[in-house]
């Protein structure tokens, strides 16, 4: 089954007619395709484009908590953006966005890339265990984050513990500014390593194995194989893994939200948790600041969604 | 001989991996005076079920919440996206691929966006706190990509199938109850998995749309417990334990599908 879904899933999401399209489409079957279409297409403007019209007409007038249930708010232009520019956060929240999206991103591929390579050696319980793998993943992350807060406690945590069993001084984790957004990275990369890993893994299978049987043959070693063969031809699932990755890593809320709040002093502060902060994580609410630092992260994400789109189709095509 | 070594690293690998959940249960089963223990028990050695009578007492009424709120979920995205399944897989219409495109572009917008937008509107309809809202809300995270797998799905189903069956008078409704929908069990089970997770997970949405409410999900039961103490680390993490439940759950009996769910879409072979 995952093969077929593999197989059809790229023609899928790639949009475009399938290979095998009947020549003539007669006009009862386009009604018909459309009365199935109509439920999801409504529920697309009324839940997707509705709420995301809604957060932009936010970000472009002056709220208070009374003009916003009444919702007669000024209209400011581009006033909160401004706000949100000019704000000391600004700067923090976009260089720490950058340094957790990136850091992450290299250590979740590299991690998965390496598990991949090991899990595709045959062994026993070899499928046992990398089924096993993909339990970080699937725990709700309030259950993770809260695990992650609860072993790097500064007193009674078990990574101070195994670190001062080899000597190390214990580190405040959490409560200080200089490892707070180590610490996310941390848990954040704990919960990635398993997507990199399933698939990537996949992508290896497609592999013919002859190509390292014949190069093994040549004389070739195991990191020659690696490096000249498994890593060229798995560049096209390199790229769309890391793509998918980056658009994930960036919107990334509830693991910092939960462990530290985008604390303390705004040392772990990315943009998501920035944006919930001004709308939700303050007695009073500057939903328009809130929603103006949201729409600027929903561009940042559509970008990198339209460079993934445009890749998955190039190699779909290709 | 070699392979056996290579079982072991697997097997220490999966260990180191898994740390942190075995940690969540160890600590779920200490007693609260061994829990500033330093350095902390490996073993619960004093094995108390403390942390699981406050479960009982405490967070039932929240797994309740979830568990509506997950299966009306599931409801509601698949009886969304099977009929789009099909009609995208298999009757071609014009305008199909901007639509694929679409939900596509849906599954980039962040969690948090969607929350701010819902509230908004929520707020002026009266429904925040309500179960219903949150149930909309949390579709929109699995919507979108159950259309694209059942899509991919569908593309599976001989045509031949399909058209032996117009040929005997059947429209396309009977076409799809009768014959698509039943032939799709497998993508219905792995749309139907990440949909209920995805929702039991949430964090964002429940917290924005539902919080204070009469009717909180399991998420905001753990996170606020976690604010209004840090004492009692083993009532914490048990809940963390049962709220895990479905996830590991999920993971024994339906493997293969969660890896089909992972890697559909994402990749190309």
């Amino acid at each position: 089954m995952s093969a077929t879904l593999q197989k059809s899933g790229h023609r899928a999401t790639l949009g475009g007619p399938a290979p095998a399209a009947p020549r003539r489409r007669p006009t009862s079957q386009q009604w018909a395709a459309w009365a199935f279409l109509t439920p999801v297409t409504l529920y697309l403007v009324l839940f997707y484009a509705y709420p995301l019209y809604r957060n932009l007409d936010l970000s472009l007038r002056h709220y208070t908590v009374r003009s916003f249930v009444q919702g007669d708010a000024p209209f400011t232009g581009l006033a909160n953006y401004r706000t949100v520019l000019d704000d000391p956060t600004f700067a923090p929240a976009l260089l720490h966005t950058v340094v957790f999206t990136a850091v992450c991103l290299v250590f979740q591929y590299a991690l998965g890339l390496a598990l991949a390579v090991f899990f595709n050696q045959h062994f026993r319980l070899s499928a046992t265990l990398r089924a096993l793998f993909l339990v970080p993943w699937l725990l709700p992350l309030i259950v993770s984050a809260s695990t992650w807060s609860w072993m790097l406690n500064s007193e009674s945590g078990v990574v101070n513990a195994l670190l001062s069993a080899v000597g190390i001084d214990p580190v405040n984790w959490l409560t200080s500014p200089d490892w707070s957004l180590a610490s996310v990275i941390i848990a954040n990369v704990w919960i990635g390593v398993p997507f990199n890993l399933v698939v990537l893994y996949s992508g290896l299978q497609s592999i013919p194995t002859s190509l390292h049987e014949a190069a093994a043959i040549d004389g070739a070693n195991a990191w020659q194989r690696f490096w000249r063969i498994t890593f060229p031809l798995l560049r096209p699932v390199s790229a769309i893994t890391l793509l998918l990755g980056l658009v994930y890593t960036l919107k990334v809320f509830d693991i910092i939200w939960i462990m530290t709040k985008g604390g303390p002093a705004d040392s772990s502060t990315t943009f998501a948790t920035w944006s919930y902060q001004l709308g939700f994580g303050n007695l009073v609410p500057a939903f328009g600041p809130g929603a103006a630092v949201g729409n600027l992260l929903v561009v940042a994400a559509l970008v990198f969604g339209l460079i993934y789109v445009r890749v998955q189709r190039k190699q779909a095509l290709s | 001989m070699k392979r056996r070594g290579k079982t072991a690293l697997g097997v220490l690998l999966t260990g180191i991996m898994l740390f942190p959940v075995y940690w969540m249960v160890n600590v779920s089963f200490t007693r609260d005076q061994d829990m500033r223990k330093s350095p902390p028990d490996l073993f619960p050695v004093h094995g108390t079920l403390a942390g699981y009578r406050t479960v009982l007492d405490e967070q039932l009424p929240y797994l309740g919440t979830s568990l509506v709120v997950g299966l009306g979920t599931v409801l509601l995205t698949v009886a969304l996206a099977a009929p789009a399944g099909y009609a995208l897989a298999k009757l071609r219409p014009r305008g199909g691929g901007v639509l694929s495109f679409l939900l596509l572009a849906a599954q980039m917008i962040p969690g948090i966006i969607m929350a701010m937008g819902f509230y908004a509107i929520y707020l002026q309809l009266d429904m925040l706190q309500s179960v219903p809202g949150l149930i909309v809300a949390d579709s929109t995270l699995a919507v979108p990509f159950a259309v694209l797998i059942f899509t991919a799905f569908m593309s599976g189903i001989p045509g031949e199938l399909l058209q032996a069956a117009q040929m005997d008078g059947a429209r396309a409704w009977r076409i799809f109850r009768s014959i698509v929908l039943p032939m799709s069990r497998n993508a219905v089970v792995t749309v139907s998995l990440f949909a209920f997770l995805w929702s039991w997970s949430d964090f964002v949405l429940a917290s924005t749309l539902v919080n204070g409410g009469a009717h909180e999900p399991i998420t905001l039961g753990i996170y606020h417990y976690i604010g209004n103490n840090n004492q009692e680390w083993n009532a914490i993490m048990a809940t963390a334990v049962v709220a895990s439940l479905p996830a590991a759950v999920i993971l024994v009996l339906a493997q293969r599908y969660v890896a089909a769910g992972v890697t559909a879409g994402a990749v190309k072979d």
